[in-house]
C-alpha cells in the first residue's frame, strides 16, 4: 500500500492554517505515489475539525476523541495505533512547535527515517525532499530510500486546500495508556503585551543581529523617530533583552504587515520571515548580498548599517 | 543527580560561500557553537551552581576539531566532556536524527542522567529534532522548545514553558528523567572568564568511539542522502541602491517619501 497519513494541527480549539496546507502535500504525494489520504485529527472538538477539514483529495478523517488540548504522549500513542491499523508509506506532520513536539518521537518508535521541515515534496519511486540548510542560506535536496518515511512540512509552502470533500469521516478508539504519559499541560499564556501593539503601526523600522550591540539600539530608534515608524526587532535583539518581547516580529512574535518594513541588520531566517512577509513594501539593510532577506524584498541597499543608516536619518532631519 | 547538555559545534557560512557538490568550500565556513546549545549549557551550569549535588556533563558527536567549542562549554562551567567520534562516524555521510538518537541512547545508558538539554535546533542542519527522538530512544519524557524551566529534583518534576507560535506559552510539568529542549531567551548565556579558560585548557575530554558505546557500525547507515545543495532560486526582483552610503540612502529617502513615510 502507498498511501499517506497526515496529521492535522489545532490549539486551544482553533484549526491552524497548516492543517489545510497538509491536506495539499498530502494529495498531491498520495497522487504521486498512486495511493490515497487520509486525515488523523486528535483531541479537540474533533467532529467539528473534521467536518471543517473535508476538503477535496482526502479518503478518510479519523478522530481520536481524547482531551481538549495537544499533548505529545496522547499524539504518540494514537498515531502508533493508526499505523498499526492502516500501515501508512508516508507520515505527514506539520513542522509547528507542537510538531516537533511529537513527529520525532513518533518516528523514532516506528523506526521511520524522518526529515524535518520540508519546503518541496516529489515522489518517482523515492521520496525526494527539498528544505534548507544554514539559516535559509542554502537550499538541499535529499533522498529518502526506506519507506514507511516520516516528513514534516514547512508551514505556508503549501496552498491551502480548497473545495469540499466526500470524504468519510471515522471515529477510532484509542485506548490511551495514562501510565504512559510522563507531561501534563497546566495552562497557558499570552505574553508579549504592553504598551506599544507593532502590529498597528503603518511604517516599522526593524533592528537585527547587525546592531552588534545594546547601545547602538538608540541608532535606530533615532531612524523610527525621523521616520515617524515605529521600532520592532528580530529574536535575538529581545532575548538579549535589549527591546521588550512585544516588539519582535516573527514566528513566536508578532505578525506584521505595515505598509512599509525597513529591515535591518536581519539576515531573513524562516521564524522571521513568517512574520513580515505579508508587508506592502519591504526594504532591506545588510551587509551580506547573500543575505535571505533579500530575496523577499522589494528594495534593498548592501551596505554597513552603521554608514546607511546616518546618512538616511539625514536625509529626513534635514 | 546528574545533566547530560549536548553541544553541537555548527558551521556558519560566510559572505560570497562557494558550493563544492553537496559541501560549501571550507573556506568559507566558520565554526562556532550552536547558538541554541549554549542556552543549554547556561541553563544546566546554573541549576548546578544552585545545587552542589548536580553535575553537568556535556555530550558532543563531531571531530578533533570540536574540542575548541566544547572547551568553551567547559569553560563556562561544564563539569566534564564527553566526545563521540571514530572513523566510522567521520565517514558517514550524513549523521541522520535517528542514527544520532541512538548514539544518545548509549551515552545516557552509560551515563544515567535524570535530565538530558540540547537546543531546539542546530544552525547548520536545522532538523530540530534530535532531542525529541533521544527522549523516545531512551524511554525518557520530554518538552520541545522550551522557554522557562523550574526544577523540582525532590518531586522529580521540571515545570517548564514551551513556547508556542505567536506569544503563546504552554505551562507544562514534565516527568524526570526528560530531555527538554532548549529555546534562546530562556536566560543570558555568560562568556567564559579567563580562569574558566585556563581550567579548561587542562580538562580532559573523554572521546568515545561507537565500539566502547556498544554500537554496530551499521547504524550510521542512513537511508537519508544529500543528493543536492545549491543556492535558493531567488522569486524576488529586489531593486538594489548602488553607490556609497550616501547615495543610496539618497535614493532610499526618495522612495520612502514616495511611500508616504516621513511626511508630517
Ligand atoms: C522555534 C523558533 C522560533 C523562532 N521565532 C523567531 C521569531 O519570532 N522572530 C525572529 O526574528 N526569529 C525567530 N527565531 C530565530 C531565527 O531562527 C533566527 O535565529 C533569527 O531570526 C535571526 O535574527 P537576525 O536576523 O537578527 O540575526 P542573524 O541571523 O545573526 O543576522 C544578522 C544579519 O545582520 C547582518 N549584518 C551584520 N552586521 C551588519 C552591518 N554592520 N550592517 C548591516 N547588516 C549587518 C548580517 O549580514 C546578517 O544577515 C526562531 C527560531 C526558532 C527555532
Ligand atoms: N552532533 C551533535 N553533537 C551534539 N549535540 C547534537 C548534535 N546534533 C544535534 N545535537 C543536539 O540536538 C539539538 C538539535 O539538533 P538538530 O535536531 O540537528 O537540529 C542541537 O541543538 C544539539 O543540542
Amino acid at each position: 500500500m502507498s498511501d499517506v497519513l497526515a496529521v492535522i494541527d489545532h490549539r486551544r480549539g482553533q484549526l491552524r492554517d497548516v492543517s489545510y496546507e497538509l491536506i495539499t502535500a498530502g494529495a498531491d504525494l498520495a497522487d504521486a505515489m498512486g495511493g490515497t489520504l487520509a486525515l488523523a485529527v486528535i483531541s479537540g472538538d474533533v467532529d467539528q475539525f473534521a467536518e471543517t477539514l473535508d476538503r477535496d483529495g482526502i479518503d478518510t478523517i479519523y478522530t481520536v476523541d481524547h482531551g481538549e488540548e495537544f499533548n505529545h504522549d496522547v499524539y504518540v500513542q494514537s498515531i502508533e495505533a493508526l499505523y498499526d491499523e492502516l500501515a501508512p508509506t508516508a507520515l505527514l506532520m506539520p513542522n509547528s512547535v507542537n510538531g516537533l513536539d511529537y513527529a520525532p518521537a513518533i518516528a523514532e518508535r516506528l523506526g521511520m527515517p524522518l526529515v524535518t521541515d520540508a519546503i518541496e515534496l516529489s515522489y518517482d519511486e523515492t521520496l525526494t525532499v527539498t528544505r534548507e540548510m544554514y539559516g535559509s542560506k542554502v537550499e538541499t535536496t535529499v533522498t529518502v530510500s526506506e519507506e514507511p518515511f516520516a516528513v514534516t512540512v514547512r508551514g505556508s509552502e503549501w496552498a491551502k486546500a480548497e473545495g469540499t470533500g466526500g470524504a468519510t469521516i471515522e471515529p477510532f478508539e484509542v485506548s490511551v495508556d495514562e501510565s504512559a504519559m510522563r507531561s501534563t499541560v497546566t495552562g497557558f499564556e499570552e505574553v508579549g503585551g504592553g504598551d506599544v501593539d507593532i502590529t498597528d503601526a503603518d511604517v516599522l523600522v526593524s533592528v537585527g543581529r547587525g546592531i552588534e550591540e545594546e547601545e547602538n539600539i538608540e541608532l535606530v530608534e533615532r531612524l523610527a523617530d525621523a521616520l515617524g515608524a515605529t521600532l520592532s526587532s528580530s529574536r535575538p535583539i529581545v532575548d538579549n533583552g535589549w527591546l521588550p518581547k512585544n516588539r519582535q516580529v516573527g514566528q513566536s512574535g508578532k505578525v506584521v504587515t505595515p505598509d512599509v518594513y525597513i529591515a535591518i541588520g536581519i539576515s531573513g531566517a524562516v521564524q522571521h520571515v513568517a512574520g513580515m512577509k505579508g508587508s506592502e513594501t519591504i526594504v532591506a539593510i545588510n551587509t551580506d548580498p547573500d543575505a535571505p532577506i533579500f530575496d523577499i524584498a522589494d528594495y534593498g541597499i548592501i551596505g554597513d548599517l552603521f554608514d546607511v543608516v546616518p546618512a538616511l536619518i539625514a536625509e529626513f532631519d534635514e | 543527580m546528574k545533566v547530560l547538555v549536548a553541544v553541537k559545534e555548527v558551521a556558519t557560512v560566510e559572505e560570497g560561500f562557494e558550493l563544492d557538490g553537496t559541501t560549501i568550500d571550507d573556506r568559507y565556513l566558520e565554526y562556532d557553537l550552536n547558538e541554541w546549545d549554549d542556552y543549554a549549557i547556561e541553563t544546566g551550569v546554573q541549576l548546578a551552581e544552585a545545587d552542589d549535588d548536580i553535575e553537568v556533563v556535556s555530550v558532543s558527536i563531531g571531530p578533533e576539531r570540536a574540542e575548541e567549542t566544547i572547551r568553551m562549554a567547559l569553560a563556562k562551567g561544564v563539569d566534564r566532556a564527553i566526545r563521540v567520534w571514530d572513523d566510522t562516524l567521520a565517514e558517514a555521510e550524513l549523521l541522520d536524527v535517528r542514527t544520532k538518537a541512538e548514539l544518545f541512547e548509549a551515552v545516557i545508558e552509560a551515563e544515567a542522567p535524570d535530565m538530558v538539554l540540547t537546543g531546539v535546533q542546530a544552525h547548520d542542519d536545522s532538523f530540530g529534532a534530535t532531542g525529541v527522538a533521544v527522549a523516545e530512544a531512551a524511554g525518557f519524557g520530554h518538552a520541545a522548545v522550551v522557554n522557562a524551566l523550574d526544577l523540582d529534583a525532590d518531586a522529580g518534576t521540571a515545570h517548564v514553558r514551551r513556547e508556542l507560535e505567536g506569544g503563546v506559552e504552554e505551562l507544562t510539568d514534565v516527568e524526570l528523567p526528560a530531555v527538554l529542549t532548549i529555546q534562546t531567551g530562556i536566560n543570558e548565556p555568560r562568556y567564559a572568564s579567563l580562569r574558566g579558560i585556563r581550567m579548561a585548557q587542562r580538562k580532559e575530554i573523554d572521546v568515545q568511539t561507537l565500539e566502547d558505546l556498544g554500537l554496530d557500525a551499521a547504524i550510521v547507515d542512513s537511508p537519508i542522502e544529500l543528493t543536492a545543495m545549491y543556492e535558493p532560486e531567488s522569486e524576488s526582483n529586489v531593486e538594489l541602491f548602488d553607490g556609497d552610503a550616501d547615495a543610496a540612502a539618497g535614493n532610499l529617502a526618495t522612495l520612502l517619501r514616495e511611500k508616504g513615510v516621513g511626511a508630517e
